[in-house]
């Protein structure tokens, strides 16, 4: 097998993945909130019920901090055998009972257990949380190409109440990624609440349209009982409706709050992983072929390990059937940190354009006009960075 | 009957099988698949972009 060996790559045969134990993490994500009641059962202390929320939006960012960036690849030859390795797999599987034990035992804990507003809230934005890495599942699970993965994706995606992802995702936003009508790209100048406004219903529209496009083939209604986007929307109203009927009205805000709250982590995600990044077009006047330069990177190591690895977005965009242990840091547009931290910096728009306007600048050599920009802002972005690049 | 491959992930579309799930039956030829459609597993690549499979 020809394979250039580069510095610091094994050989295949000899390859180690020092990876391979610390993939259980996500696992323990997933069961987080109902970790947090049981302490707070335990110990009387309420502070247990906002563990997740804490662990996503303050230990990890630390964490990114000061366990920092892991460029290591996996050498070429090594990537069939890491790939077939059914462990990694069975890792991704086993989460998915988790997020339903996970969202059944917190809405139980807050209809029942009396926590006051305070640590009701904690517990529904840790579900929120879980949710959003269900998410994340789907989306691993969704790129593979056997059916009975593709279906196990429309069942994780039941809990956060987002069926339709797989569809739009797949087959819309891999396909639009980086173009200025893709509404899970964010564009230059577009704030995170602007974006989170335009994707929502954007996705769920496209995600429709495709499904009664490949309905429509098989002479099928898009009401037929072969949506797969309606399929996965009935786990969730078995899922929802059986918690209403045995707990009653007090769900109602754990059910708003947790589901938006899921998809703004999804979409928070789709913001930062492609903000400014414009695929050019060639003469032809197609788009060019989606490269790892069409997404940010972020190689920061303990977040990629909560995250599947979804961080290493380019090297996703470019390969998207590689899975996630395989996936590469390519040569591609780096994020300031990981996705925790750099979700805090997006909910700040000042800051998010403070920090990340000039490396999307930096990308296109100062060329403004090679960005993607959010249209309403075009003329006055142009003004002014034209202006100070000479574009 | 031929058969085409996405050169980006090796999905394969064989005019006589069809690909049932993405509405074409069994026999549906290469020709009279749509132009805007694209890879079913990597959506990377397109109809155009798709390699007819020698032997
Ligand atoms: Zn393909």
């Amino acid at each position: 097998m020809s394979h250039s060996e580069t510095a610091g790559e094994a050989p295949a045969n000899a390859y180690h993945d020092q990876k391979r134990h610390w993939w259980w993490l996500p696992l323990f994500v997933a069961i987080s909130p109902v970790l947090g009641i049981w302490l707070q059962a335990m110990t009387g202390q309420g502070v247990w019920l906002w563990f997740t929320p804490i662990l996503w939006y303050v230990a990890l960012p630390v964490a990114d901090w000061i366990v920092g960036r892991d460029e290591r690849n996996p050498p070429d030859a090594a990537v069939p055998t890491l790939e077939d390795d059914n462990y990694y797999r069975f890792l991704v599987y086993s989460t998915i009972p988790l997020f339903f034990i996970t969202w059944i035992v917190a809405a139980w804990a807050v209809a029942t257990q009396g926590y006051g507003w305070v640590g009701y809230l904690g517990v529904t934005i840790g579900v929120a949380l879980t949710n959003g890495l269900a998410l994340v599942v789907g989306h691993e699970i969704g790129h593979k190409k056997e059916r009975y993965q593709k279906r196990l994706a429309q069942i994780v995606l039941a809990v956060p109440a987002y069926g339709h992802f797989s569809a739009e995702h797949n087959r819309g936003h891999h396909k639009d990624v980086a173009t200025p009508g893709d509404p899970a790209s964010a564009r230059f100048g577009e704030s995170l609440y602007a974006f989170v406004l335009r994707e929502i219903p954007g996705a769920l529209g496209r995600a429709w349209a495709d499904e009664k496009t490949r309905l429509a083939r098989q002479n099928k209604s898009v009401w037929s009982t072969s949506n797969e986007l309606l399929q996965s929307f009935a786990i969730t109203a078995v899922l929802y409706g059986t918690a209403l009927l045995l707990w009653g009205w007090v769900l109602i805000p754990f059910i708003i709050i947790s589901t938006f709250w899921g998809w703004q982590f999804l979409s928070t995600s789709n913001y930062i992983e492609h903000y400014g990044l414009l695929r050019q077009k060639t003469e032809t006047g197609r788009y060019e072929r989606c490269k790892a330069e069409h997404s940010w990177n972020a190689d920061h190591l303990v977040s990629n390990l909560m995250l599947f690895h979804l961080q290493r977005h380019s090297d996703h965009h470019a390969r998207p059937t590689r899975c996630y242990q395989a996936l590469r840091s390519d040569k591609a547009p780096e994020l300031p940190s990981g996705y925790p931290l750099c979700f805090t910096l997006a909910y700040i728009p000042p800051l998010w354009r403070a920090i990340m306007d000039k490396r999307v600048l930096e990308v296109y050599d100062g060329d403004i006009t090679r960005v993607n920009i959010q249209p309403s802002k075009r003329q006055a972005i142009l003004a002014r960075h034209g202006a100070a690049y000479g574009a | 009957m031929s058969r085409y491959r996405c050169p980006g992930c090796d999905y394969e579309y064989d005019e006589q099988q069809g690909d049932p799930h993405e509405g074409f039956a069994a026999g549906t030829l290469w020709a009279d698949i749509p132009d805007d459609w694209s890879c079913p597993d990597c959506a990377v690549r397109d109809k155009e972009d798709f390699e007819k499979v020698v032997g």
